[in-house]
């Protein structure tokens, strides 16, 4: 599969008054076409730096390329100019916000919002770019689109709304699709109609997508490959049914067990103690060290390499060394229970 | 379950409308009836826009009832009261907000935050007392006495919902309504104060009314849910039998678009997807407000409001489907099918 993004030891940092906040620190992953990549964690985990990073979105300074690099087929984009990144930006790749009413400008129609890129990009004219907007509005699923079209974002609905931005996003068929938490706002009902439309516009398109969320249902939905990032860095990096069924690192096993399970009726949830760290003046070791229940001496003070799992499974944690203890993990860390059973 | 049952609170027929200018009329709440039983947790879910919210407000009389009755220990929440009564009517119900950022005062010191509801009730003798009480209410939330000097800006979101349930705990409730406690918190933190609050409640014997918009989080911690829809209440079932046998459409299609974190099963998992938005509550569809979205809505759904019935036992539903007055067009369907 081709590959069209390659993200090489990504740092990023931003000064701030009390010094400097290292948000990702040496973050590496790649995305091929028509595949979707999720990129799990909390707040404060850098998952957003990281997506906002590929569309060059962060603001410098006081933010900063530290190291790396981020190939979009085959140029770096941490090498580009502001005015080099416009002609990227919105046409190779688009991005999805969380919070379509903040995100949409209100003083426009969604109309004129679609119609912007492509009269840019594509050098439409403005009756070929409206023709063009109400085929994606169809696409996107809005009903009466030769109507809705001239209509203002605040006279859509929320699911609406989200469905009108990632039309915006597609609207110049985009080679890679940034979602950051598109579903979050939304009730589950219409997350359940994006996440299905999503689905078939991948099909559709072919583009790739890197799906920023917190939401592990949404994750087991939707996306083919999974990273968790921990205080600004990959803990770990597999397919969706390694993660899911074969996770290594007890960081994902923590936020495996911390989900309440439909099926089970109550056992007790599997909370991961204590909170995450302050990356003003992040852990010399592994991030996780501080909460994580089988910590040894060497996680304090050493960061782990990452392990080879698999072809795709890559994880993190001291634990995977020969001389560690021997860790199986805890059941409520499966998805489904155990799946010895199957 | 125990068998005998105590009823804390007995919600009968509660309304809450809202006047939007001249003749609109936004009803938030519109008819709800359902029992709280002494110790239970019940959960209440709903999509945005449903009236959840406005329920639990109206239950604990932040907001006046416009119709119907809640009944509090037997007492009428709503009915006149003195303003002593009000106040230790107020003592004994409790609220856990959402935000726990925009619900501590950012002037005061924790330890103010907490004593606020001892000061207003005199719970104190003296000022050792109320340090006392508030050292020990900061242990019991799993902070420490050293906390109560700071302020709440200096914690994390999840500190500062201990906090919340703190200042909660303070006047010694026995109901506390937790209105989306959980909603702002990351997932590994949210397990941390569910949890909790059901060690709370254990040692206390709390009655929660669990107010939340996601139904994984809330069957979890529920004995009892109800689902509401756009002012009415579709359904009431133990948590179990509402995941098992769900009986309103509308509750299966809620269960159904929840993402489960299991990828095998989500690839192989049949979704009911209800097409369009929730409909506005100015102006809410006639007879069944589900019905523009219920994809198994018969001409009936359109004329007639369903009645809240107990198909059975303490499992409630308002639905035509199990109604043998009017499911005949249903039947005929299925028949058909099969």
């Amino acid at each position: 599969m081709k590959k069209v993004l390659e993200v090489d030891n990504l740092s990023v940092s931003f000064d701030t008054f009390g010094g400097e906040v290292k948000a990702v620190r040496d973050v590496s992953f790649e995305l091929s076409k028509q595949e979707t990549l999720a990129i799990v964690g909390e707040s404060g985990s850098g998952k957003s730096v990281t997506a906002q990073s590929l569309m060059r979105l962060i603001e410098m300074p006081p933010g900063k390329f530290v190291d790396g690099s981020i190939k979009f087929d085959g140029e770096d984009l941490v090498l580009k100019s502001d005015k080099q990144m416009e002609d990227i930006r919105g046409k190779e790749i688009s991005m999805i916000f969380q919070d379509p009413m903040t995100s949409l400008n209100p003083t426009m129609t969604v109309g004129r919002q679609i119609s912007e890129s492509l009269i840019k990009h594509q050098g439409m004219t403005k009756k070929e770019a409206h023709n063009r907007g109400i085929e994606l509005l169809k696409l996107v699923g809005i009903p009466n689109p030769e109507a809705r079209i001239n209509q203002y974002p605040h006279q859509y609905s929320g699911g609406m709304r989200q469905r009108g931005m990632i039309a915006i996003a597609l609207a110049c068929n985009p080679k890679m699709l940034i979602a950051d938490e598109p579903t979050t706002a939304l009730d589950v009902t219409i997350q359940a109609q994006i996440l299905d439309l999503m689905r078939n516009l991948k099909e559709q398109t072919g583009a790739a997508i890197i799906l920023i969320t917190h939401d592990l249902g949404v994750v087991a939905n939707a996306a083919d490959r999974v990273a968790v990032m921990y205080g600004g860095k990959i803990v770990e990096t597999g397919s969706a049914d390694e993660i899911f069924y074969n996770a290594r690192h007890p960081y994902t096993w923590g936020l495996l067990g911390s989900m309440p399970k439909l099926e089970d009726d109550n056992v007790d949830l599997h909370a991961i103690p204590g909170s995450p760290p302050d990356l003003l003046d992040p852990p010399k070791g592994c991030p996780f060290a501080a909460r994580c229940p089988y910590a040894m001496k060497v996680c304090e003070d050493h960061m782990p390499e990452y392990t080879e799992l698999s072809s795709t499974q890559k994880t993190a944690c001291w634990l995977l060394d020969e001389r560690a203890p021997k860790v199986e993990p805890p059941e409520s860390a499966i998805a489904g229970g155990s799946i010895v059973n199957e | 379950m125990n068998e005998q049952r105590e009823k804390l609170l007995e919600i009968k027929d509660l309304k809450k409308h809202f006047s939007m200018g001249r003749k609109t009329v936004l009803k938030a709440v519109d008819g709800i009836t359902f029992d709280i039983y002494k110790g239970e947790t019940f959960g209440l879910v709903g999509e945005s826009g449903c009236g959840k919210s406005t329920a639990g407000r109206t239950i604990m009389r932040i907001y006046e009832a416009t119709e119907g009755e809640v009944d509090y220990q037997g007492e009428n929440v709503h009915g006149k009261k003195s303003g002593k009564e009000l106040k230790a009517f107020a003592r004994s119900m409790q609220m856990i907000f959402q935000d726990p950022y925009a619900s501590l005062n950012p002037r005061m010191t924790v330890k103010d935050i907490i004593a606020e509801g001892i000061d207003t009730h005199g719970l104190a003798k003296s000022k050792k007392q109320r340090l006392k009480q508030v050292n020990t209410l900061l242990e019991t939330v799993g902070l420490n006495q050293e906390h109560g000097n700071r302020y709440p800006h200096e914690f994390s979101g999840g500190q500062r919902q201990r906090i919340g349930i703190a200042r909660a705990l303070a006047v010694n409730p026995d109901f506390i309504v937790a209105d989306e406690a959980i909603s702002a918190l990351d997932v590994s933190i949210q397990a941390q104060v569910v949890n909790l609050l059901k060690k709370l409640q254990e040692e206390r014997g709390l009655t929660y009314l669990f107010i939340a918009h996601d139904l994984s989080m809330v069957k979890h911690i529920s004995d009892r849910v109800g689902v509401m829809y756009l002012g009415n209440m579709a359904e009431v079932a133990t948590s179990r039998d509402l995941y098992h046998e769900p009986l309103h459409p509308y509750t299966q299609a809620l269960l159904s678009a929840i993402p489960v974190s299991d990828p095998r099963k989500e690839r192989s998992r049949e979704r009911i997807i209800i097409e369009g938005d929730v409909p506005s509550p100015i102006n809410p569809p006639s007879g069944c407000r589900f019905r523009t979205r219920c994809p198994l809505a018969m001409d009936v759904c359109a004329k007639v409001e369903p009645e809240w019935q107990e198909y059975s036992n303490d499992h409630w539903v308002a639905c035509h489907l199990y109604n043998d007055k009017y499911n005949e067009e249903h039947k005929a369907r299925q028949a058909v099918r099969s």
